[in-house]
């Protein structure tokens, strides 16, 4: 290299360089987007400035953002902590749908408590039933070698038609005289307080931060955190400096299926009020796309949660003004997943290029 | 997956009487057990394909669902089950290509290349199918009819069960023994084998690693895809979106339960298929049993298979792991 670029300028560059290959990831996956949108017949211009300004840029629609947001944030921050176990943690859907269950039997069937003590068991609930969620597929992997990828999959169907069932009329838990299927409303003092006045923007999206900001102390500062991140790098040094790798792996899928659980408690204390059948649009799915793209980074977590929150929601918009389908927000969605794969490894070739041209010269 | 119970009902195909004969009721059975295995078996034997070769396929799911979105769409637009066939065959292969691309030439994490041809899959026929059927996404297409076998359709249980089924049942079992005999008895079957065993063996050999898993992933899409074209000409003859509902996991239950073999692996499928089966004729006797449970059935048969199974399924020894050819430049 001819140019000696200053010190400070090298930092930034470094510290900028991580969020280039998801940025590129997101640009081609909306650039084929667009494509989709002009094959529908509409401007892509006109499409995604609807869809962006409708979800960005006005108060509801901002506040439909934030509502979609709080879901995403925890179900992706579960699939996150399983990855960095080097966990595939595809059980998402099944895990928010075992969480809504929990809350939903601690706002249903538990009586006469005040909010400030119904509120947090009831978000404990889901985070258990969650938890155990992830347990299973993580016991299985741990001590029987079982893919979790397959197990956490089937266990979504399981889940679904699970809560289907218990709120279908031939469940105990189907409200009478039910239109369709959901239970009755649960205890007010179990519902999560709405943030901004006339939307339905719930407590939900707070629950999502602070389970943000713990899991950076946990990663950050302790020892536990230092745990994961090496049995996910590597399983046997891992064994050899004496961290149990199948506790580890146990522990991480409970507390990533709890994450998911809560999600799924948020929807039905926040949102719904009622535990109702199919009540998750997928979110398991979305959190996926979200943790690959974030790269390990919970504040990347917190802001592609937000984009991705804006892409549901924008549709719906973009849908009615616009005639463009909501599944090409599906469509952008699953390419930025095979988008970043890409780039990863591309952005892998050319540090590595690098390090040997500077070795070499 | 939310269209996946009502899809199962509206599978309950020959519904059931419980006053006919037990002969006919098992006759009956075997024959919906082996029309809801046939999906996955092609799926699961274009998984044997690739995860023999070495590459890890779960990606089979979008590719099926990417056969049935194609086959429905170019079999809307033609007018003819045998173009819509062919197109999700090519359309199947080229995901194959694609995910051949990724884990081999690339070498994304094999999951990863997966999970992302899966998520894609799923976003791109649910955008296409409301292009392409708009509101007719009621509309019935055509479907591939069966063609009894003279003489031998009317052999009791067997005749109606092997020789009086539709054109891509009798491809299945033919597949089956050619399969079998291709990698058990040729020696293209030995290299293709040989690479998802000890590649760098096969690479000392003079047989070129990359090219065989690429060719055993793009046939690997072209099988699965056609589960997926099963699954729309056959059994329901409408597209609806995520209607692959798992199949393309429980195919690879199924794999891993028939330990890789063709013939094993499809028995497996017969027995997911028999329990999805029996989950129609419960529901068909109108037993008091919810219909959510019949649903789970599967999953959980799927589920229980790989728990009993775990450890005592050796999969091929390079499975999942890319090749990195010593003397490249890397």
């Amino acid at each position: 290299m001819e140019l000696q670029p200053s010190h400070s300028m090298k930092l930034t560059v470094a510290r900028l360089l991580p969020i280039v290959p998801p940025t590129i990831a997101i640009a081609a996956a909306l650039l084929v987007g667009a494509g989709l949108i002009a094959i529908a017949g509409v401007s892509p211009v006109k499409a995604y400035s609807v869809l962006f300004s409708e979800a960005l840029a006005n108060y509801y629609g901002l506040a439909n953002t934030l509502t979609k947001m709080a879901p995403l944030l925890l179900t992706s921050l579960g699939v996150l902590v399983a990855l960095k176990a080097g966990q595939f943690n595809i059980g998402g859907e099944g895990q928010i749908y075992m969480g809504g269950l929990g809350s939903a039997l601690i706002g249903l069937y538990v009586h006469g408590l005040p909010g400030f003590i119904h509120i947090p068991l009831a978000l404990l609930g889901g985070f258990l039933l969650g938890a155990l969620w992830g347990l299973i597929p993580g016991y299985l992997k741990a001590v029987q070698g079982v893919n979790e990828v397959i197990t956490t999959l089937l266990l979504n169907y399981i889940a679904q038609n699970l809560i289907s069932y218990l709120v279908s009329d031939k469940g105990p838990m189907i409200e009478r005289g039910a239109p369709s299927p959901f239970s009755p409303t649960i205890d007010p003092t179990a519902q999560l307080p709405i943030l901004l006045p006339q939307t339905q923007t719930h407590a939900g999206i707070l629950v999502g931060l602070l389970a943000t900001v713990v899991l950076w102390f946990v990663f950050a500062q302790t020892p536990w955190g230092y745990q994961i991140e090496a049995v996910g790098q590597n399983p046997i040094a891992a064994r050899y400096a004496g961290i149990s790798v199948h506790r580890t792996i146990m522990a991480v899928m409970a507390l990533a299926g709890g994450l998911a659980g809560l999600a799924g408690a948020g929807e039905v204390m926040g949102l719904k009020y009622r535990l109702f059948e199919n009540f998750s649009p997928g979110y398991g799915f979305d959190a996926i796309a979200i943790a690959f793209l974030s790269r390990g980074n919970l504040a990347g977590v917190a802001l592609i949660s937000l984009f991705f929150g804006a892409l549901r929601s924008g549709a719906n918009v973009m849908q009615r003004s616009a005639g463009v389908p909501v599944t090409v927000v599906y469509a952008i969605q699953g390419l930025t997943v095979l988008f970043i794969a890409i780039s990863l490894v591309l952005e892998r070739r050319i540090t590595l290029k690098r390090q040997q041209s500077t070795v070499s010269s | 997956m939310q269209s996946h119970s009502a899809l199962a009902r509206s599978l309950a195909e020959p519904v059931h009487t419980p006053m006919s004969t037990p002969l006919s009721f098992l006759s009956d059975y075997l024959t919906a057990s082996l029309r809801l295995s046939v999906p996955l078996a092609f799926a699961a034997l274009g998984g044997l394909f690739s995860e023999r070769s070495g590459v890890l396929n779960i990606g089979l799911e979008g590719m099926l669902l990417t056969g049935a979105f194609v086959s429905a769409a170019t079999t809307f637009a033609s007018g003819s089950v045998w173009v819509g066939t062919l197109a999700a065959v090519g359309a199947g292969g080229l995901v194959g290509v694609l995910h051949a691309y990724l884990s081999v030439t690339l070498r994304v994490d094999q999951l990863v290349s997966g999970l992302a041809i899966n998520l894609s899959a799923a976003g791109l026929t649910a955008f296409g199918s409301r292009l392409v059927f708009n509101t007719a996404t009621t509309q019935r297409l055509p479907g591939i009819g069966p063609i009894a076998i003279p003489g031998l359709s009317q052999i009791p249980i067997l005749g109606s069960l092997l020789f009086n089924q539709d054109l891509m049942v009798y491809v299945l079992l033919l597949l089956i023994p050619l399969i079998t005999y291709f990698l058990f008895r040729t020696s293209l079957g030995l290299t293709l084998r040989a690479v998802g065993e000890y590649p760098h063996a096969a690479d000392t050999a003079g047989i070129q690693v990359a090219l065989v898993r690429y060719v055993s992933v793009t046939w690997s899409g072209c099988l699965a895809a056609l589960g997926g074209t099963y699954l729309v000409l056959v059994h329901v003859k409408f597209f609806t979106e995520g209607m692959s509902a798992g199949k393309g996991f429980i195919a690879l239950a199924a794999l891993i339960f028939g330990r890789w073999h063709p013939v094993g692996t499809v028995l497996a499928c017969f027995l997911f298929g028999a329990t999805e089966a029996l989950q129609l004729r419960i529901q068909a006797f109108n037993l008091n049993i919810p219909y959510q449970f019949l649903v789970m059935l599967p999953y959980l048969i799927a589920l229980l298979a790989l728990v009993g199974l775990a450890g005592r399924s050796t999969p091929p020894a390079a499975l999942g792991v890319p090749y990195v050819k010593e003397s490249s430049e890397e």
